[in-house]
């Protein structure tokens, strides 16, 4: 059965949902995201906890979403291919079922080559594909990727992700078309910085009958700096920021270009929530998680009732 | 083929730094394809330990010999009479790494060291340039991929489409390298089979691969 999570019923419903992202520390004190977290509470509807985001060493995405729950807060559970092989994986799983946590985000995780620690043996043993099947069926028939059965009935609501800016749009919607075949119940996508691009992306996954049957929440993000854009746009994976967003970032002094990128931000919000097919809106944090609830709160989204 | 390449100079002379008197062995298997541990590189090598030796003051005597393989015990034995005719001290062997291996096995008291680098299964793109195509899963699938490998030639082994890192059609990890997935695509296109593409393809069995434990091929009707 699938969990009848806040982010399910707000999509279910039909209504508009948001999403935002948190990423665990680098170490144990969790006072500060979790002070955040708390100014975060019914705003959205649910908050993505990642897991070792760009292959870099963060406080466990389990804990931290349990540690979201206990604060009355709904997290997205996220579990990287990367890390972990099928044994880990179902038993982190499970785990999370039995702490509450129901919505699971199933990706493969940027290469350890990206991270901290090159030097790490890759794991990759399940595509993310793979492991959303995998998960379906502990959900819905109680057996792990063995066959064996297990004791109870875990609830999940599974989503996956998908970056709509690839060069070859039709391989990369036969990989999202596997996905939702796959069992995905929704999807989030990379940060939307080019909102003509989406568009055009969402057509032709609206074409592939994609939307249709699965919820596509837009991912989007408020740039620090042009700096920061400069360093997401060459360094990390999955950011697509056209020129246009650098040179309004530029023309603006730099005690100024926060203020511009939570702008930009909230402009792309506006132009999402027009798009056919848009579901909801997923703000990453990209190292700005102070902006969260302000941008929530000035993009319209209050008060959320579900 | 396996493709390998040689170890540092400098490298080479430290493992053998306390030695007067050594054996380099290469092998005229695929380490002499791939121009990595053939009789020319041998010789090369060979000369390279000997000068380095003689500016230290410090001579050493590299003795040159190449097997037809190191990956046959019958060649290995070869080794036998010149190792004990010359009492060499330690051996060099420029073959992948079953070659080192061999010669310890056979050799139980003779110290031996590695030559080369031994990288993977792959070919010659063009002289001077090799590629990975045969991560030896042990379960070959590339005719679901348009006869392509994705399990060794994308960096996250995905059987059900491309990541979302990929950058211009050029590999997340390596942005010289194509992604794999686009050439899949094009291949099966032109055959006309994208649509089994569109089959998620469930989880591979890694028992057959390495992650089993080393492997053993045994053919009965071979074994009388």
């Amino acid at each position: 059965m699938i969990a009848e999570t806040r982010l399910q019923q707000t999509l279910s419903k039909g209504q508009f949902a948001v999403t935002c992202e948190l990423t665990p520390p680098r170490g144990i004190d969790t006072g500060g995201l979790l002070a955040i977290a708390d100014q975060l509470k019914g705003r959205v509807d649910a908050v993505n906890v990642n897991d070792n985001p760009n292959a870099n060493v963060r406080l466990s995405s389990l804990v931290f979403s349990r540690l979201l729950l206990d604060r009355g807060l709904e997290p997205v559970f996220e579990q990287a291919m990367r890390d972990r092989n099928r044994l880990a994986l179902q038993s982190d799983l499970l785990g999370a079922a039995a702490l509450g946590i129901q919505n699971v985000l199933c990706l493969s995780g940027d290469h350890p080559a990206k991270g901290d620690h090159p030097q790490g043996h890759k794991v990759f043993d399940l595509d993310s594909s793979q492991w959303i099947e995998a998960v379906k069926r502990i959900r819905d028939e109680g057996v792990l990727l063995n066959g064996k059965k297990i004791s109870g009935r875990p609830k999940f609501f599974i989503g996956g992700v998908a970056n709509p800016f690839m060069k070859n749009q039709d391989l990369h919607l036969i990989r999202l078309q596997n996905k939702i075949a796959a069992g995905a119940d929704f999807i989030q996508t990379q940060p939307v910085f080019d909102i003509e691009g989406f568009g055009h992306w969402m057509t032709k996954a609206e074409e592939a009958g994609v939307a249709d049957r699965t919820p596509i929440i837009a991912g989007v993000a408020a740039l620090k700096s042009l700096r920061m854009a400069e360093y997401l746009r060459e360094r990390v994976t999955g950011f697509h920021i056209p020129e246009e967003i650098l040179t309004r970032l530029k023309s603006k002094p730099e005690a100024e270009q926060s203020s511009e990128g939570l702008h930009i931000c909230l402009e792309q919000i506006k132009a999402l929530q027009q798009i056919k097919g848009v579901k909801g809106v997923h703000i990453l944090s990209i190292g700005n998680e102070e902006k969260l609830p302000e941008i929530i709160e000035r993009a319209g989204f209050l008060p959320r009732l579900v | 083929m396996i493709i390998a390449e040689r170890k540092p100079v400098q490298e080479l002379l430290a493992m053998v730094a306390t030695f007067k008197n050594i054996l380099m062995v290469g092998c005229k298997g695929c380490v002499t394809v791939c121009n990595a541990g053939g009789k020319k590189e041998v010789a090369i090598l060979s000369a390279a330990l000997r000068l380095a030796r003689r500016n230290q003051g410090n001579p050493l005597t590299v003795d040159e010999m190449t097997l037809d393989r190191q990956c046959e015990p019958e060649f290995i034995t070869w080794l036998e009479e010149p190792l004990n005719k010359n009492h060499y001290e330690a051996v060099i062997s420029l073959a992948c790494s079953v070659g080192p291996q061999y010669i310890a096995q056979t050799f139980t008291d003779l110290p031996v060291f590695p030559g080369l680098n031994t990288g993977f299964m792959g070919g010659t793109a063009r002289h001077g340039i090799w590629e990975e195509y045969c991560a030896g899963c042990g379960h070959c699938g590339v005719h679901h991929f348009g006869g392509l490998c994705p399990v060794t030639r994308c960096a996250k082994n995905l059987s059900n489409g491309p990541c979302g890192g990929s950058e211009e059609g050029m590999c997340e990890v390596n942005k010289d390298q194509p992604c794999i997935w686009e050439k899949i695509y094009v291949r099966m296109q032109t055959l006309g089979t994208l649509d089994l593409l569109k089959t998620v393809r469930g989880a591979k069995d890694w028992s057959v691969s390495l992650s089993g434990g080393p492997r053993k091929i045994i053919r009965e009707d071979l074994t009388v």
